[in-house]
Formats: structure tokens, sequence, C-alpha cells
């Protein structure tokens, strides 16, 4: 599963996996266009939307593939950078960057694109870059204050919006081919040497129309972690899959063991976890089986994964979860953490198993009893540990 | 508005052409249009380029970083003492923090050029040459271009990125700063080009 930095491909490596995909960036850029100043330019006077077309259909493929790997469970999209959001500041830069852009004629990457292949006023917009960020660094003490203003973190445009993941892929499918079409009929008309006339209408024609038929499938794509959450709690998905539930004493006996091929999980909510909690459980959502970050967790197979929750069935949707995602040895507890809550933890009553070992049941959960109840106390006592510090992919400019 | 404009260019379209032929450090309007590979095509692997930078290595491309990375290398070899102690270099130094010429982004944007170096090459467009609007003196346009520039530098940092690391990158991964960036970029470009046409119809 995608990202593979920092797993499998090192901080050094990295590097390398930079230059060549520096490469591509570089000779597709070139080829597209974008080493041409009049070109870049021309998009914001309808002679040429070369920029436009290029910058667009790159946007909505990335996207698109972002999206379809992300589904197909190739590629974990939490663990990709999302650059974070400062509001204001994004603004201004952007309003300030498009000033430039109309003056220079460049933008940073396309400027590089340019010097290499030897236009002069590339290499005049390198160095202009180059000034401007020393000015900008001599000058930050002045604008500090609004370069950190308006945080907003690594959000998502869809949740800013208040709209679904599929629906705003739509939109912009359907705003960049409605972009297209129009802007080529503006070109059409304001420059009679446009390359756009040389377009094969039909199959651009074709392309819109599989582009769009792209984006209705992101519409009804019901989102690839609520669907398979949803399947896998369904009631006659548990009855068609059958698991291993551990019996209360079994865990009971476990516990007081410190069997240490033993990992609880509980998929409660946060608050409830902080009210009670089983000795050594972690608390990890539904949601977050799909993370990256528990893989090394969930994989080790000689450890038994049991899933606590407030009720079995629960319990059981989270192990067939586990299941589907490819990992093994794992089991519900009966009857949910009430269950084990009642037996073991409360009641000085003695629940009967109904067997002929039943006094020895009873000595046994007395004694568990009070070991567990220590150890559950114990943990109360220990500040709650630091989450281990994962490296996080770096990104941004 | 539209219909003026259309007018006008039209008027400067063949203005532009004549004045083409007669000047030497420009690109002709028949050079201007050779052999570029068709725009949704070029789009289309452009986008493949940054997904597949996206899925190895979870992260977009980028192009102001490496300036700044080479501002803050350039500041510190001439100043160590200032680089340092400056409130925005600063945090770029320090015990244990690598060379700032050591990241992923001067890797990438080396990458870039060679890239581009070899397109020209296949695509036989290695030329030093000044490109510029038809009415525009080669030394105007290095004086716009070096403003152009700088003004570039200076945004990117307070949007966090350009078009390339910013905009592009961000909309592919659907964050909000990305299509923030990538609305004030191209619509501030709409809003100012009047102004400016002078520089390029």
């Amino acid at each position: 599963m995608g990202p593979f930095v920092p797993d499998l491909i090192s901080d050094q490596l990295n590097l390398i996996v930079a230059l060549i995909l520096g490469i591509a960036f570089g000779f597709v850029l070139e080829q597209a266009g974008f080493s041409s100043s009049r070109r870049l330019a021309g998009v914001f006077y309808g002679y040429d939307f070369t920029v436009l077309r290029v910058f667009f259909t790159a946007a909505v493929t990335a996207m698109s593939g972002i999206l379809l790997l992300g589904y197909a469970g190739l590629l974990d999209t939490e663990a990709i950078y999302i650059n974070p959001t400062w509001l204001w500041p994004a603004v201004v830069g952007g309003a300030i960057m498009g000033l430039g852009f109309v003056l220079g004629g460049y933008c940073p990457g396309t400027s590089v694109c340019a010097a290499a292949i030897g236009k002069v006023d590339a290499m005049f917009f390198v160095g202009g870059g180059l000034l401007g960020v020393f000015v900008f660094g001599e000058m930050f003490p002045l604008f500090k204050t609004f370069f950190n203003s308006t945080a907003l973190g690594p959000v998502r445009v869809y949740d800013s919006l208040g709209i679904s993941g599929g629906l705003f892929a739509f939109i912009l499918i359907a705003v960049a081919v409605s972009a297209f079409a129009i802007t080529t009929i503006i070109e059409r008309k304001v420059n009679s040497a446009s390359l756009s006339r040389d377009f094969n209408l039909s199959k651009h024609r074709l392309a819109a129309i599989g582009v769009l038929a792209l984006g209705l499938v992101f519409l009804v794509l019901p989102e690839r972690k609520a669907h398979m959450i949803s399947t896998v709690s369904s009631a006659g998905y548990v009855a068609a899959h059958p698991v291993k539930v551990m019996p209360v004493d079994e865990l009971a006996y476990l516990l007081v063991d410190k069997e240490t091929r033993l990992q609880m999980v509980d998929i409660r909510s946060p608050e409830q976890f902080a009210k009670l909690a089983l000795p050594g459980s972690r608390n990890i959502s539904l949601r977050d089986f799909f993370s990256k970050d528990n893989t090394a967790l969930f994989s080790q197979r000689h450890v038994k994964k049991v899933i606590v929750a407030d009720d079995e069935a629960q319990e059981k949707a989270g192990c067939l979860l586990l299941q589907s995602l490819g990992y093994e040895n794992v089991a519900a507890l009966e009857g949910g953490l009430p269950t084990f809550k009642h037996v073991i933890l409360d009641s000085t009553a003695f629940v009967p198993t109904g067997s002929r070992w039943d006094n020895d049941v009873k000595t046994f959960r007395q004694t568990a009893r009070a070991e567990i109840a220590r150890m559950i106390d114990a943990g109360k006592n220990i500040a709650p540990k630091a989450v281990k510090t994962e490296k996080k992919i770096k990104g941004g400019c | 508005m539209l219909l003026y404009r259309t007018r006008v260019s039209h008027h400067h379209r063949i203005e532009r052409d004549l004045q083409s032929e007669s000047n030497d450090h420009r690109l002709r309007g028949s050079e201007m249009n050779t052999k570029y590979m068709n725009p949704y095509l070029a789009g289309f692997f452009l986008g493949l380029v940054l997904l597949a930078t996206i899925f190895i290595t979870g992260r977009g491309l980028g192009a102001s970083g490496a300036v700044k990375d080479v501002v803050l290398t350039t500041v510190h070899a001439i100043a160590p003492a200032h680089a340092e102690h400056s409130t925005f270099f600063g945090s770029y130094f320090g015990e244990g923090k690598e060379s700032p010429m050591k990241s992923w982004l001067v890797f990438e944007v080396i990458g870039v050029l060679i890239g581009a170096f070899i397109s020209g090459l296949v695509s036989d467009r290695l030329k030093v040459v000044t490109e510029s609007g038809p009415r525009v003196q080669p030394k105007l346009r290095w004086i716009f271009a070096v403003i152009g520039g700088a003004l570039f530098g200076a945004g990117a940092q307070f949007a966090r990125g350009c078009t390339s690391g910013a905009a592009l990158s961000g909309m592919a991964v659907l964050s909000t700063a990305g299509f923030i960036a990538m609305l004030a970029i191209f619509g501030t470009g709409f809003a100012v080009a009047y102004f400016f046409r002078k520089l390029w119809i």
C-alpha cells in the first residue's frame, strides 16, 4: 500500500526518486509548451489557454487517480501530505503570485523549465525569485503575525464546503470540462492561429464524455471506508461470516497470566475508553483500522487481537473488518465489555457457567477480579503514554 | 467588453506577426506554434507524474521550496551568523538539521532542469533567446521578469507554495489551501491582466 515513503523508501533513496520524478516533471512541462512565457501569459489575454488545459487536466487526473487508488485500498489517503491552510496568507500570497505571473510571464516551476532550454527572460525570472525570497526573509519580522494567522490545519476542500468528497470531485470535473469548452471558443475568436483549431473535435468530445462519466462514478461511489464498515456491520454479513468468540473467563485468565500474545483493541469512543478500559487495551476506531499506522500492530500473526466493544455484534463487525483487510488471528469478546464487567469485575454474586467445575470457576473469578481491578488501577495511575511518534511524511514548498 | 477586447487583440495579432518577422531576438509567430504536445495529453501525463509522486513519496511536486533552499544556503554561506539569528532563515539552521540543499525539492528541481533540457533537445527547441510580447524590448522584458519572479518568490512564502506546490499538488489531494491558492493566483492574474496588456499583446 502506498505511499512507500518512509517505510519502503529511505530518506536517501527518496532524493534519487525526487530527481527521477523531477526529470519526468520537467520533460512534460516543456513538451506542454510551459517553457514559453508568451504561451503562459496567453491564458490571461485569451489568445492561448494552454496553461488552463494542462493545469486542470493534470489536477483532475491526479485527483481521480488518488481517489481510485484510495478506493481500491492501494493508497493510504490519510498518510499523504495535505498542505495545511492558512486562509488569509494563502489569499494574499496567491494574489501576489498572480501579479507576478502577469508581470513575469512564468511561475517558478515553468521558469526553471524555460531557463533549461535557454530562455534568457526565464533566467532573470529565476534570479528574481531568489531575490523575492531573500527580501521576504529579511523583512519577515514585519509579516510574522499575519504569516501565522488564520491557520486551519490540513483541511480538505470538501470538508470546508460541507459537501461529500465524491460530489466535489464531480463538480470539479464538470467545471473543468465546461471551462475547456468555453475557453476554446474564446481562444478561437481571439487568436486565428490558435493551436486549438487543429484539435480533433470528435476525439475531444469523446474524452470530455469519458471524464464526465468518471465524475459521475465518483458521485455515486460510496466512500470506501464507510462502505466497508457498513458492509461488515450489517446483521446479514455478520450472520454469514462466523467469528471466533473468546469467553470472558478465558480473557480474564490470559489477563491475569500476563499473556504477551494478546492485544485487546477497544473500538468504543475515546470518552468511554477513558472511563473504563481493560488493562493493556488500545483504543482504535474502526476508521483507523485502515490507517497505515496500525498495520504493524494488526499484522503480528501470533498475537491474538481481541476486539472489545459494548456488544458482541459490534465486536464481530470489527473482527470481520480486520479479516477483510487481510489480518488474521482475531476474536470477539463474549457478550462485549458489559458482560465482562458484570461477570468478572463487578458482581460478587456468582454467575454460574453450568459446568461441574463451577466451584473452581468461582474461586478463579474472585482471584481474577482482585488482580484485574488492581491492574486497571495501576494503569490509571500511569500517565497516558505519549502516542508513538511515527515518521511523518514531510512535504510542501 | 469581450467583443472589444477581441477586436483589439485581433488588431494586435496582425501587428505582432508583422513585428515578429522583423525581430530576430523574438520568437516568430510560426515558431511559437511548433510541435507542442496536445495540451490535454500533456496535462494527462503531468497528472500521472504527480500521481506517481504522491503514490510513491506521499507528497506532491513543487518548485518554490527549492528556490528558498538556494536562498537559505547562499545567505548562510555569506553571513552564517546573520542567517542563524534571522527570524525566518534561522529556523532552518541549527543542531541536527541537514543542509537545505539536501532537500527533496532541490533534487526534484535539478531533475526538472534535466528533463526540460532533454525535452528541448529532442524537440529541437534549445536556443538562447529572450521571449517577449511584440512591443517589448528585451531589457524591459528582463526587468519585468525579475519583478515577476520576486513577487512570485515572496508570494509563495505567504501561500506556502507556488503554482506547483500549493495550487496543483494541493488540488490533487483536495486540500483547501490548494484551491485557495489556485483561485487567488489565476483570479488576480485575470483581474490585473488588462493593466499590463502592453507587455504581452
